[in-house]
């Protein structure tokens, strides 16, 4: 009953989409043109309200059916069991296609429903064709879904228990990191949709920028949120210490991401200088443009990832059929009325909006250089070519050097003014950070002689990038120019998207730096070790004590207890494992970690000896600043949050004076 | 200034390789740390055939412990990395390796970034070029001088505190 | 001037062409690098013997392919997969003549014996590989695998996974009839 519920209100969230997608862009048009627009324009609202209620109801169904392990829903069956904890019953919701399909639409209509609410100030016709692009996105994903993914079918005969959940998925990181990754995407369908609806009116503005960039910056925390969240599950998951693998989902996160950093940086040139304004509405197109082309990656089984889900290529033909419609269609749009946003204010090379530009130029270079390593395969083999394969080597070849100059650009940027900027002049506020870095790569060279260059360099250019973000800040407030109260009044009236830039570039710096000890300087040691035997890793003496057996909730497990000394004193007790789901039949590896701001000295318990000697394979890492490239991501979030609650981005009644005569400004002056 | 960056770019590709323990056995580990490194650095670089985007060194697999085994044994016998890799391409095709190697259907795949690159910094170029052509044609409007409109439309701005 | 603001929506169209394209290619299939290149030089023993038994399948080398066009049938009894080719391969050596030499892979004596008696044997010479070596000279990377060798001694077709009812009658047949006897 509650499957068949459910089943109906998507397919009323669907009436409902098409509704909004058709009625709202059509009495927008009609307004446009000078004719009463019959009160279409305002079902709009409404329209996005009954959407997501009914979405939010067929979510909430199909999340009763998996907590009531209700087996006679085909995607209940195949991804949930009753052995599973509660926890996992509920993140199996999406710990599939079709469920994920419904988070997905879940989640765009909900954005579309906070436009509604939120952006009363609006422009009635802008707000009427933002939603109903949204609209029309969405009528297109619940067609996909009704026609080839129901999330409630059912299965008749219903089995009597269910397969089990992937036992990687049953961990809490990854359980959760799938809905931070879709607000992320998805999210960029706000940008997308008010991209679209500008180039319909013919006009961007210093206003659209500005209302563009609150979706766009909670979006993009999202989705960095969600990538670390992937990139960390991985590391202590996988059991190899890794935590990025250019495999192509990851990669297909990573393109929007980059263009959406891009494009928060690029609406700051439109907002304030009114530039960029054609340059800006691609970024806002291509952003989304690159999310849907990810859900494709995925779910059409074009390319073989860890990640990809099961395959159909059905549903391939159809999602492809979606995006050429939606990506074509708006770049066509963009090719015929964007030569007409032109103008704006004129500005040096070198200045801040010429670094913007210029770090805009790189990030996208690397995000074409990442797509195109991604889709090199594909591309070479439709065209008949041989088969090739694309992996981490070309993409450290080519992403790196392309990273290298943006983070050395990025230090200097905030210390240009704005329209033109004088180079010397911040220089010699970065002779400092220049030394400091100097003294970084100085010490690296020291405590890791023998290391690999690469390392130095890495180092070198994060603490270039941290020292020059603090020293932006502590010259914003005049800290040891003025007396301190002076700065401290500063402090309190700057404003703060200023804090969030802070905290957001001093979290990248963090992010590179872990990232290059945590791959070029780690320390392995693989053995077969008896119980009493120790092994010297990172500093640490880690001592075998013993191997027993364990039971989990749905698991048996191997479990390792390991004695850790260091400096002769018991620091701590780690305890790997080695567990066998009971359902599939799936072994999964448990590490043991142990954090500290130096590294992360990490323990795996592999297969037992063959022989009966008693032995176990046993593993030892010692990863070096890891724990900074977490630290990092999440003072990269912080930064955008801060970003997102400075009171000039939230849309309010006084705002609307000050777009309005921005715009009246520009049209009395065109 | 060419050689430096061709330098600087070797050092980077040749540097970057990461060091992943995952799957090596103790008793597959050679004796001779030398050749076990080499074998480790080859091992990364080739891709498990029968598992979904995974190193031979990282994956479990049979087939990518029987490779594993067959690198040692190769290097063993006094083969350099590039006979070693030539003996599996030999038997697997090109697509075992896992950095593209550069013949005629990669020279897309490896000039590609450097072409995107280069074309994005001639179209930053010619546009700062057209811009510096509109500045000439007195096409800014900030340089042109204010009317009266806009210079009262400016005292009332500034009187009600609004900030850039 | 204009042109440039097609380019966008001009590569995308490429890119929605290759994913087209794409999604009726088989992107898990890989082709043999040894098409058209002689066999490898191999020798296998036969499966061994159980106790104070013979050995199973007479054994098989790199001497024995050419001279007629024959397939070379990588399998184990510990492939599901095996099974279900099962039946095409007694037809394709009961009904069709063809010569097929299998090369066990990783199989213990016991189970390979047994599941050749129980579903039956279509082989001319079995051969033991019992540490991978072997398979991993013809390039195999899963099981099961069937290569079609020529009178020549010349690989000529790799068949990835189980032979079908339709990849019977639509490759293979064709195939062997196409290289003469």
């Amino acid at each position: 009953m509650i499957a068949e519920l459910g089943h109906f209100a998507l397919i009323l969230a669907f009436v409902l989409a098409l509704v909004q997608g058709s009625l709202p862009l059509a009495g927008a048009h009609r307004h446009a043109v000078g004719r009463d627009d019959g009160g279409w324009i305002a079902f709009a609202g409404p329209a996005a309200l009954g959407q997501f209620v009914f979405i939010a109801l067929a979510f909430v169904a199909l999340t009763a059916l998996f907590v009531g392990a209700d087996f006679s829903v085909m995607v209940v069956a195949a991804n949930a069991n009753s052995q599973l904890p509660l926890i996992y019953k509920i993140s199996a919701v999406w710990g599939h296609h079709e469920g994920s399909m419904v988070l997905w639409v879940l989640i765009l209509a909900l954005f579309g429903l906070c436009v509604a609410v939120f952006g009363s100030n609006l422009p009635a016709t802008f707000r009427a064709r933002a939603l109903g692009v949204q609209g029309l996105i969405s009528a297109g994903f619940l067609f996909f879904m009704l026609l080839t993914s129901n999330p409630f079918a059912r299965l008749v005969p219903a089995p009597a228990d269910g397969r089990d959940l992937n036992p990687l998925l049953q961990d809490p990181g990854l359980a959760f990191h799938p809905p931070f990754l879709y607000v992320g995407y998805v999210g960029f369908s706000m940008a997308f949709s008010f991209a679209i609806a500008a180039l319909m009116e013919g006009r961007v503005d210093a206003a659209w920028a500005r209302w563009v960039r609150p979706w766009t910056l909670a979006a993009w925390c999202a989705l960095t949120l969600g990538i670390a969240m992937g990139s960390w599950w991985a590391y202590y998951e996988l059991g190899w210490g890794g935590f990025w693998f250019w495999d192509p989902v990851e990669n297909a996160s990573l393109i929007p991401w980059l263009v959406g950093t891009a494009l928060l940086h690029s609406a700051i040139v439109v907002e304030k200088r009114n530039a960029l304004k054609s340059w800006t509405v691609l970024l806002a197109i291509l952003a989304f443009s690159f999310s849907l082309i990810g859900t494709f990656l995925v779910r059409s089984g074009v390319l073989t990832s860890v990640h990809a889900f099961a395959t159909d290529p059905a549903r391939g033909v159809f999602i492809l059929v979606l995006l050429v419609a939606v990506i074509g269609g708006s770049l066509v749009l963009y090719a015929l009325r964007a030569p007409a946003l032109t103008g704006g204010g004129l500005f040096a090379p070198v200045s801040r909006e010429g670094t913007l530009l210029l770090n805009n130029l790189l990030m996208t270079a690397a995000a074409a250089t990442v797509l195109l390593g991604t889709l090199y395969p594909l591309l070479l083999d439709a065209v008949g070519g041989p088969k090739v394969s694309v992996g981490p080597p070309f993409f450290n070849a080519t992403f790196l050097p392309l990273m290298a100059p943006m983070v050395a650009v990025m230090a200097v940027g905030p210390f240009l003014s704005w329209k033109r900027g004088d180079l010397a002049g911040a220089f010699s506020r970065l002779y400092a950070v220049l030394g400091l870095a100097a003294l970084v790569a100085l010490a690296v060279w020291y405590f890791y002689r023998g290391g690999p260059v690469l390392a130095l360099v890495a180092l070198a250019a994060a603490a270039w990038l941290l020292f020059a973000t603090l020293a932006e800040f502590a010259d914003r407030l005049g800290l040891f120019c003025a007396p301190w109260r002076d700065s401290l009044e500063r402090a309190r009236r700057l404003p703060r998207a200023a804090y969030g830039m802070t905290l957001a570039h001093a979290g990248l710096a963090l992010v590179i730096a872990g990232a290059t000890g945590a791959s070029l300087w780690r320390e392995e040691h693989i053995q077969s070790s008896l119980p009493g035997d120790a092994v010297t890793v990172g500093g640490y003496e880690v001592i075998l004590e013993g191997v027993r057996q364990v039971e989990g909730p749905n698991y048996l497990a191997d479990q390792a207890q390991f004695t850790v000394r260091r400096e002769g004193r018991e620091v701590t007790l780690l305890e790997p494992e080695k567990r066998i789901y009971a359902v599939s039949a799936m072994p999964t590896t448990e590490a043991a970690i142990r954090t500290t701001g130096w590294g992360d000295l990490y323990v795996v318990l592999g297969d037992a000896s063959e022989d009966d000697s008693g032995a176990w394979t046993t593993r030892m890492f010692f990863t070096p600043l890891v724990v900074w490239m977490w630290i990092g991501s999440l003072l990269m979030v912080a930064g955008g949050l801060l970003s997102l609650s400075d009171r000039r981005l939230r849309v309010g009644a006084p705002r609307r004076r000050k777009a309005k005569r921005t715009s009246d400004l520009e049209k009395e002056t065109a | 200034m060419r050689a430096w960056a061709v330098i600087f770019l070797s050092v980077l590709v040749l540097a970057s390789g990461t060091q992943r323990a995952g799957a090596v056995e103790p008793s597959e580990v050679l004796s001779d740390p030398a050749l076990e490194e080499r074998a480790r650095e080859i091992s990364q670089g080739l891709r498990c055939l029968v598992c979904q985007n995974q190193t031979i060194d990282d994956s479990n697999a049979g087939l990518a412990k029987d490779l594993r085994i067959l690198v040692r044994e190769r290097l063993m016998a006094g083969d350099s990395d590039q006979e070693v890799m030539a003996f599996i391409t030999d038997r697997y095709g090109d697509f075992v390796l896992l950095k593209p190697p550069l013949k005629t259907g990669t020279l897309l795949l490896w000039f590609g970034p450097g072409a995107i690159l280069l074309l994005g910094a001639g179209a930053l170029a010619r546009f700062y070029a057209n811009r510096r052509r509109q500045e000439s044609a007195g096409g800014d409007e900030a340089a042109k001088p204010l009317s009266e409109t806009e210079k009262k439309r400016l005292q009332s701005l500034l009187k009600n505190g609004d900030n850039p | 001037m204009k042109w440039k603001f097609l380019l966008p929506a001009a590569i995308f169209a490429a890119v929605a062409v290759a994913f087209a394209v794409g999604l009726t290619l088989d992107s898990q299939r890989l082709p043999s690098a040894l098409i058209d290149q002689p066999v490898p030089q191999f020798e296998l023993p036969p499966i061994a013997a159980i106790d104070d038994g013979d050995p199973y399948g007479g054994g098989f080398s790199s001497r024995n392919l050419g001279g007629g066009v024959a397939l070379v049938n990588v399998f184990a009894s510990w492939c599901v997969p095996c099974r279900v080719e099962h039946p095409q391969l007694m037809s394709l050596a009961r009904d069709h003549g063809v010569s097929i030499f299998g090369i066990n892979q990783k199989d213990k004596p016991e189970d390979a014996r047994a599941w050749l008696e129980r579903h039956g044997d279509p082989y001319r010479a079995i051969g033991a590989d019992n540490d991978g070596r072997v398979s991993i000279d013809w390039g195999v990377y899963g099981v099961p695998e069937t290569f079609v060798v020529d009178a020549e001694g010349r690989i000529r077709y790799r068949h990835v996974g189980p032979i079908m009812e339709r990849d019977l009658t639509g490759t293979l047949l064709s195939m062997t009839a196409e290289l003469g006897p």
